[in-house]
């Protein structure tokens, strides 16, 4: 049952050393705030799963929280690299990052696949290309009925999905609308759910029967973090901050000027 | 009128876009290209980005495949896994457009590392949705500035297939699609062979020179016997592009990009 937590406590919780976490959001609504959180508790030895790892795991890979992860798009968008991820693959600074790679149809699919409670993922794709040979997770199977080579991966089942949203009602349920990306499916995925949102509303109003809700029965944890998703934006609220990300580029660039930015920007903020 | 390189390596890549097309675009130089021809020749294509926006109008490029422009000007935005199961591997998509960091002589792209796998000089982004782009659109194009570091004899790492190492693996994978059509760059305009699939210069921008095409391609390049040059940009059409890109540039709070 969806229950309403501050975040601190919610992070306290739910995530824990070693835990396989994904912070999901496909450039829209992705959950700074429950990172940053994430960071100020020092969690270590995580798995961090996420289809475009963003400035979001940029930060925690720098900050030391991640032990492997999960992705399929490590770049800073329309800006260039994430050097904090290059950094720990490439140098292994602040600590060695192991890395399982995919594409995206690839974790798009395993995403569904763990929603929907499958053992692996199956879809046509990684044909004739070096994937493959670099990560065992990939692998291929004769379709019964054709006999067609079909790329298969595992289902995604992390242990906690965190996602950023626009409104809870005061149940708990939450409405996510815009670009949704795979919010739906991580939280479906994992064992145990976060979910931060812009405001809490008596009512959700008028809106499309279609509309993306997460019923709270589905949903550990709510938490109120407005703006929880800047730079990254929330469709309907804040528009994305695409200078910041352009800032970003020199600001993690430099292993120094990254510590003293996330000293000022993350350890010494304190929500709630 | 006096144009760049860039600008005509965009111009170039757009005018291959048909009106028809579906058009699965990546992000940064094919987004550009795609967005000029939806506001010159090709109105009523449909443009696609891999977050989910489908027949989106952005009326500034996107910094990133997700912006919040391209869902408010999309007829319908779907969640990721239907966009890549659905739409793309549904076999809905008529054209993919894609960049690289590094291309073959056969049109095979690499985007994960410079140097090896396990200790890479470069970490390069990724796949994203490359891979199956690739695989699932009815042909590929592909538009990249072109230097010897870029165009090599052998990827490092084979992201993306294109023909595949020796032109014949997509053939015998059964791979229905055509693969990559069409390689546009800041030189010139290259097109596949019809039997062995390796990429010939086709047409050579206005000023461009065979020999500074040599220098900038890491394989002996060859030219085909019907050798063009590129129709140079009308007014219009860089009109288009120039407007495109000083909006782009207000937007994002940065140097107007080429």
């Amino acid at each position: 049952m969806g229950s309403f937590r501050k975040l601190g406590d919610a992070v306290r919780e739910l995530v824990h050393d070693g835990d396989s976490v994904a912070l999901e959001g496909f450039t829209h609504l992705i959950p700074f705030a429950a990172g940053h959180e994430i960071i100020r508790q020092g969690r270590r030895d995580l798995t961090l799963i996420r289809m475009t790892p963003d400035l979001i795991y940029d930060q925690m890979i720098g900050a030391g929280c991640a032990r492997k992860l999960v992705f399929s798009w490590g770049g800073n968008p329309g800006v260039g690299s994430l050097h904090r991820l290059r950094d720990a693959v490439e140098k292994q600074w602040p600590n060695a990052l192991e890395i399982e790679e995919h594409s995206h149809a690839a974790m798009a699919n395993a995403y569904a696949a763990g929603a929907s409670g499958l053992p692996f993922a199956v879809f046509r794709g990684y044909q004739g290309v070096d994937l493959p040979a670099v990560n065992r997770n990939i692998r291929f199977i004769d379709c019964p009925f054709t006999g067609e080579s079909l790329a298969c991966v595992p289902a995604l089942r992390p242990d906690v999905a965190i996602v950023h949203a626009q409104k809870a009602d005061r149940e708990g349920n939450v409405l996510i609308e815009g670009i949704v990306g795979v919010q739906k499916e991580a939280v479906l995925a994992a064992r145990r759910s976060l979910v931060t949102v812009e405001e809490v509303v008596d009512d959700f109003g008028a809106r499309s029967p279609n509309a993306v809700i997460l019923p709270s029965w589905v949903v550990t944890a709510v938490a109120v973090a407005p703006g929880g998703a800047r730079p990254s934006y929330a469709h309907g609220y804040y528009s994305r901050d695409n200078s910041f990300y352009v800032a970003w580029d020199a600001i993690a660039k430099d292993r120094e000027q990254f510590e003293s930015w996330m000293g000022k920007h993350v350890h010494d903020i304190h929500r709630d | 009128m006096t144009y760049t390189a860039t600008e005509m390596m965009t111009i170039a890549a757009a005018r291959a876009l048909r009106d028809s097309d579906v058009c699965f675009v990546g992000i940064g130089l094919p987004s550009a290209a795609c967005n000029v021809a939806r506001l010159t020749h090709a109105p009523g294509i449909t443009l696609i980005y891999e977050s989910g926006t489908i027949a989106t109008r952005p009326s500034v490029l996107p910094l990133s495949i997700g912006d919040g422009e391209l869902c408010e000007t999309a007829l319908t935005t779907v969640p990721v896994p239907e966009m890549f199961r659905y739409w793309l591997q549904g076999g809905r998509i008529t054209v993919g457009f894609l960049g690289g960091a590094q291309v073959d002589r056969f049109g095979n792209l690499n985007s994960t590392v410079i140097g090896s796998y396990e200790r890479p000089k470069v970490r390069l982004p990724g796949a994203g949705g490359a891979t199956e782009i690739a695989s699932s659109c009815g042909r590929v194009f592909i538009v990249m500035r072109q230097h010897a570091r870029a165009f090599v004899p052998k990827l490092d790492f084979l992201t993306t297939l294109g023909h595949g190492p020796t032109g014949r693996e997509r053939r015998q994978l059964g791979i229905a699609t055509a693969g990559p059509t069409l390689l546009v760059t800041d030189l010139c305009v290259l097109e596949p062979e019809a039997e062995g699939n390796e990429f010939v210069v086709a047409a050579v921008h206005p000023g461009v020179s065979c020999e500074q095409v040599r220098e900038s391609t890491g394989w002996p390049v060859r030219f085909s016997e019907r050798l063009r040059e590129t129709e140079p940009p009308s007014a219009r059409e860089l009109e288009v592009l120039r407007d495109l890109n000083l909006r782009t540039a207000k937007a994002h709070g940065r140097a107007a990009a080429e």
